[in-house]
């Protein structure tokens, strides 16, 4: 219930704050604090330095760039559910944010964070890769992207360097005949709380067949991932129920599944199943 | 470190760490003990309370991060001596037992309202999902925010159960 | 808004003013100057020998008053209990720990994060040891608990109640001859009912005040018991009674887990005397999981046989339940009252056998119910598959087989306890029409027809609750440890000052039951005066009468009836007061409208007046004493049985496992009602947490003993979001053991909702052939279930 003691800076710039990243190794990133404060309080987590990145002017924003969306450092999980854009264009993150924690957790976490906290369960980072999303990170050397297929790496872990803070999501926007999901089941039930296991999808419909499509799987293996062999099979199919199905089989294809408190091995390997085809069928008829 | 914010309407400062919990300056340096501890894990929304507009774990933010903010708990809810509606629908509707739950539960309703004064029961039950309750089985909490909603809407209010039979 | 003050009406609670705006004084919100701050050092091993425990860098720290360790405390001896059977809880334990949690040393620092910094700073060397969990390796006995005890049995309760050897040997002769009869059928099924955490949304919370200038404790405590709590701290430190105040004021939930004194109540006490200064201790989340009891912990086959037409022959229980690590106020006794209730509501032979056996675990105690859920749960859990193995309507079943309306009152079940009043059929009737049963079998069949899997369940239940010293105390169960002799008895004291205002102190410890509003609602029936005249003082023992406390859901029974004698008495005089007054005859005083009134006239007089007169003894009748105040003790003959019957309707998803609840009715019969409000809403609380048990919650330990449910991250806990709303009615069977008729409802919703959901749940699988899932029904299990089924 207590932290340990740490310093703590509110710098107003990117630049300040980068700095002090460069500076302190043992530094963490604080923005809505959902994920990292828990752990600082269970002492699992006892940083030297917090960086509150909360006061920081720029990074709050969700971004309509033509092609794609920006979605700021500082973006709520409650924003990111109620973004009409982001609803019509990424539709599949919008319903992960909606399903992150309850009402008070999504008002204070933040989308940036969810990816960077990387856990294995979570809702965003699956609909991210599902999507395509590009994360950006700054450092004090400059800014780089990562493709959302490269930045989950390992169980909490990300791409991102301890001197990076992570500053926007970028999703590309739905094109035409193109529809997202998410769809799971939550650890208490329905869609409530960490996903046992879950999935996003990304479709496209061009004259009668899917032409392209993204499908990742949340819950099962240390890391969401994505379920290549599912895309794989869905192009070019006629996208029926038997197709979808067909396709689904394939959703846990090359991951090592890992049973938990919530599911074994089995249970999770035929939920990412039951998922992958509930996104998938619910994305194609988004796509239209 | 030296922090200041608004709390019920009232400008404040302190002396905290910058490990101490916004839920520990409201009730120990504040004295404001309306606002409760149930969990340490986020789960449990007792200590939950409005600020800038939005419900917001108390449990889960530094002190240092309120800093200027705009804070309410339960104890600022009621206005010259008024009662909030959602404060009396829940003592119309038995919306409460053991009360420990009550201020966090009540603060999540009164965001909850602002935010769509006229929920379904689904709508309720999804809005205060965080905030646990032991007590009451959410039943009369969730007749005690329909009510406050009707009262909100300028509406008469659905009977008591207990004077429906 | 209604403001009458009758029996069976309803009255915005009392309590509610403060508690809605935050004012609650709960214990951790007592703030007094100079507090210092408790941590504890608790064993992260299941089993270990402490090496060492070097305190020295926690002691230099800064901020740091006192750490203190085994030795400082060993002089105090162990943790009291009611039923010493077993291993009693050291206060500190610097020997072998017994469980994850186990406390190993005390800091106490100037603020709590300096505490728990301290506590980090304390060096604990453990050798770990091999642990004892599961419950049959423990029956077993390969392995000890306790290395100085012959056995991990603690004890075995056998039933019927008082049948010696011979008798149970007979009875098991009489059902074995059934079970071989051509026309029987016997169902058999072992089922775990799983541990559970009680979880109070209040974290427990101590400060202890000594104050040395006057030799005495104020002790501020999240407790159900505090007179108890007085008599156990004055036993530790050899104080009078009259020495120590304990003072529960808000207690944020208790249902059971706050019905002990605990180590860290007599160590805070200890730290305060020692260091001059108030101490204060409150838990953390995950110390509520793994150093506050828990509850339940069973597992047992359940055995019925009765013919093809459903007359049942014998049902048989044989099972383990787990005590945890150390005996604690009630633990072995738990299993003993599911005994109590063994054979339900019915009228076959039965034969009941729990070996109660120590782990290396928490230990378990009275959680919301407290062995009677357990009990219910085999019973109508097994009952129903014995109905569905007949093919018999398993309200039809039931029916045959209940003790009938006429055996009443004072009906002797097959396990050898008088049951007072009770008419089941009638309430099973009420809680079929109610819900439309046929109707919701029809629905239910439709549904299925469009694939869907939707099950019906229904479970009836009688509880044992409103103990007083009879049957209790007979059977051994005392609360002298507690400095409270023959305690079971209720306690109430009425007092009319003289303004005509009245007091009711009350040593009850209420946790959200609405007892301020309540008692006033006696009294003010009684004396036909406003609730709004009435103050109702509990939860302080400088203030109140002793009492046990609130548990068991006794205390409108028990102590309301207490409550209500001493009002009688206050009516007594003051209707020779009135009398004298209104120069009328004492037979004709009547009381309403805020005083007494001559029947049938309009000669009345104010409680304002007779409360002045009383107080000037010259103005009263010849050779009355002056003053308007009475004590009454109630000591029933009996428990109270309350019964009902529960239905619900659930949704599952074949596909995930996911269970959704449809509808949920319930028909309780508690005796009396004094306030419907306040009684529908225990039972919605534990119908909830029922289903908790049902759908979700799982203190699971592993084998090595660490709880992997140890926050409310995984132990989890029903939201609004996964509840409907409850539609309840109820039957009114008045009990004949005390003057309000009422029988307690604090536990009942508990005790009935379990095995309704999960006899829902096997009903929506029926046609996959599920016969049977242990709790808690997560969506896995469920999924498991019709996997293995179909295999």
């Amino acid at each position: 219930m207590y932290p340990r003691q740490f310093e703590y800076v509110a710098p107003s710039g990117l630049d300040e704050a980068l700095a002090l990243l460069d500076d302190n190794p043992g530094a963490k990133v604080l923005a809505g604090g959902m994920s990292l404060l828990p752990l600082m309080k269970m002492r699992l987590l006892s940083p030297e330095l917090v960086v509150d990145i909360g006061r920081i002017g720029g990074l709050g924003d969700i971004t309509d760039n033509g092609d794609t969306i920006s979605i700021g450092a500082l973006v709520r999980h409650a924003e990111v559910a109620s973004s009409s854009l982001i609803q019509a264009q990424g539709a599949a993150l919008a319903a992960a944010a909606s399903w992150t924690g309850d009402r008070q957790v999504r008002n204070r976490g933040t989308c940036c964070g969810s990816m960077a906290h990387a856990d294995v369960a979570a809702d965003q980072p699956v609909a991210a890769l599902a999507l395509g999303a590009t994360m950006v990170a700054a450092s004090s050397s400059g800014v780089r992207e990562i493709a959302a297929a490269d930045f989950f790496v390992d169980v909490m872990t990300s791409a991102l360097a301890p001197n990076e803070i992570l500053t926007e999501v970028r999703i590309p926007k739905a094109g035409a005949g193109a529809g997202s999901a998410y769809d799971k089941l939550g650890r208490r039930g329905g869609h409530s709380d960490y996903a046992v296991a879950g999935a996003a999808a990304s479709v496209t419909r061009s004259n009668g067949s899917v032409s392209a499509a993204s499908v990742a799987v949340t819950g099962v293996g240390v890391r969401p991932v994505l379920a290549g062999a599912v895309a794989e099979a869905l192009v070019g199919s006629d996208g029926s129920d038997a197709a979808v199905e067909a396709a689904a089989a394939h959703a846990v294809a090359g991951v090592e599944v890992l049973e938990d408190l919530y599911g074994s091995v089995e249970y999770k390997i035929h939920l990412a199943k039951v998922f992958t085809a509930r996104a998938v069928k619910a994305a194609l008829a988004a796509a239209g | 470190m030296q922090v200041s914010m608004s709390v019920n309407g009232r400008q404040v400062s302190g002396d905290v760490e910058p490990r101490t919990l916004l839920v520990h300056f409201l009730r120990e340096d504040l004295r404001l003990t309306g606002t409760h501890v149930g969990c340490e894990t986020s789960y449990c929304g007792a200590c939950t309370v409005e600020i800038d507009g939005k419900a917001v774990l108390s449990c889960t933010m530094l002190a240092v991060q309120a800093e200027g903010a705009d804070v309410t708990t339960v104890e600022g809810l009621a206005q010259d001596g008024q009662l909030h509606p959602v404060q009396e629908g829940f003592w119309e509707r038995h919306g409460l037992q053991c009360g420990f739950c009550t201020p966090g539960m009540i603060m999540s309703a009164v965001t909850l309202l602002q935010e769509n004064d006229n929920p379904s029961e689904e709508e309720i039950r999804r809005g205060i999902e965080g905030n646990l309750c032991r007590c009451t089985g959410y039943h009369n909490i969730v007749r005690a925010v329909e009510y406050a909603g009707a009262k909100m809407r300028g509406e008469e209010p659905p009977p008591a159960e207990w004077e429906e039979s | 808004m209604s403001s009458t003050s009758v029996l069976g009406g309803v009255v915005r609670r009392r309590e509610d003013p403060a508690l809605i705006r935050g004012g609650g004084l709960y214990t951790d919100d007592v703030k007094l100057a100079g507090t210092a701050h408790a941590a504890f050092v608790r064993s992260p091993y299941a089993h270990a020998r402490v090496v060492s425990v070097d305190t020295s860098a926690a002691e230099a720290m800064e901020g740091v008053a006192a750490v203190y360790t085994a030795a400082d405390v060993e002089h105090l001896g162990p943790l009291i209990a009611q039923a010493p059977v077993g291993a009693l809880r050291p206060l500190l334990n610097n020997g072998t720990v017994k469980h994850v949690g186990e406390a190993v040393a005390m800091v106490m620092a100037e603020d709590p994060y300096l505490a728990r910094d301290a506590a980090d700073a304390v060096e604990v060397d453990y050798d770990p040891l091999p642990a004892v969990v599961d419950l049959k390796e423990s029956l077993g006995g390969a392995m000890k608990v306790h290395d100085d005890m012959d056995s991990n049995t603690l004890v075995t309760w056998a039933g019927p109640f008082g049948a010696d050897e011979d008798a149970l040997a007979e009875l098991r002769a009489g059902i074995d001859a059934a079970k071989s009869r051509d026309d029987t059928v016997v169902v058999s099924q072992e089922m775990i009912n799983q541990r559970l955490i009680p979880v109070p949304i209040e974290p427990r919370s101590v400060l202890a005040d000594y104050q040395a200038g006057y030799g005495r404790f104020d002790i501020y405590s999240s407790t159900q018991i505090p007179s108890a709590l007085a008599g156990a701290i004055g036993r530790y430190f050899g104080m009078a009674l009259n020495q120590v105040t304990v003072k529960a004021m808000e207690v944020g939930g208790g249902f059971g887990c706050k019905l002990n004194v605990y180590n860290d109540e007599v160590l805070t006490a200890y730290a305060s005397k020692q260091l001059g200064r108030p101490v204060k201790w409150t838990e953390t989340r995950r110390e509520a999981a793994n150093s506050t009891i828990q509850g339940r912990g069973w597992v047992a086959t359940a055995t019925m046989t009765g013919t093809n037409d459903g007359e049942i022959l014998g049902f048989e229980l044989e099972g383990i339940a787990d005590m945890g690590a150390y005996s604690q106020n009630f633990t072995v006794a738990i299993p003993f009252l599911g005994l109590f209730v063994g054979s339900g509501q019915y009228r076959f032979p039965t034969y009941w056998k729990m070996d109660c056996v120590t782990t290396h675990t928490m230990t378990t105690d009275a959680y919301r119910g407290a062995g009677r859920p357990e009990a219910a749960y085999y019973l109508e859990r097994i009952i129903d598959m014995y109905s569905r193995e007949i093919g018999m309507d398993p309200t039809e079943v039931r029916r045959r087989n209940y003790i009938p309306a006429s055996d009443f009152p004072a009906a002797v079940s097959p396990m050898g306890f008088a049951m007072d009043t009770g008419d089941y059929e009638a309430n099973l009737d009420a809680a079929l029409e109610s819900a439309g049963w046929s109707g919701l079998l029809a629905e239910r069949d439709a549904a299925r027809a469009e694939g869907r899997c939707v099950g019906v369940g229904i479970a009836t239940y009688v509880e044992v609750c409103g103990f007083g010293p009879a049957p209790l105390v007979d059977l051994g169960f005392s609360w002298a440890e507690y400095q409270m002799p023959s305690a079971f008895n209720g306690s109430g004291l009425v007092r009319i000052h003289p303004d005509g205002s009245a007091t009711v102190s009350i040593g009850t410890g209420p946790s959200g039951q609405g007892h301020q509003t309540t008692w006033a609602q006696i009294v003010g029936d009684g004396l036909g005066m406003d609730v709004e005249r009435i103050r109702v003082i509990h939860g302080d023992t400088e203030e109140a009468p002793p009492s046990i406390g609130s548990f068991g859901s006794r205390s409108a029974a028990v102590d309301g009836s207490a409550c209500y004698e001493a009002t009688r008495k206050v009516q007594a005089k003051a209707a020779r007061i009135a009398a004298h007054l209104l120069e009328a005859s004492e037979e004709d005083i009547e009381f309403g409208d805020g005083g007494a009134r001559v029947a049938g006239t309009d000669s009345s007089v104010s409680w304002e007046e007779i409360a002045k007169t009383a107080y000037q003894p010259h103005l009263l009748p010849e050779g009355m004493e002056g003053g308007l105040e009475a004590h009454a003790i109630f000591s029933p003959g009996n428990a109270t049985w309350p019964f009902g019957t529960h239905i619900a309707v659930v949704e599952v998803d074949p596909d995930t496992g996911n269970v959704q609840i449809l509808r949920y009715i319930g028909m309780d019969d508690c005796g009396n009602v004094i306030s419907p409000m306040i009684v529908d809403g225990q039972i919605h609380g534990g119908i909830a947490q029922g289903i908790g048990q049902a759908l979700f919650e799982d203190a699971v330990y592993d084998g090595d003993g660490n709880l992997l449910a140890g926050s409310l991250m995984d132990y989890i806990l029903p939201t609004a979001a996964d509840l409907p709303f409850f539609e309840l009615d109820r039957t009114v069977t008045p009990t004949d053991i005390n003057p309000l008729g009422v029988k307690g409802i604090g536990e009942a919703g508990t005790i009935g909702a379990a095995q309704t959901v999960v006899n829902a749940v096997v009903d929506a699988l029926e046609s996959l052939g599920v016969t049977h899932i242990d709790m808690p029904l997560r969506p896995r299990r469920v999924w498991q279930a019709i996997q293995d089924a179909r295999t």
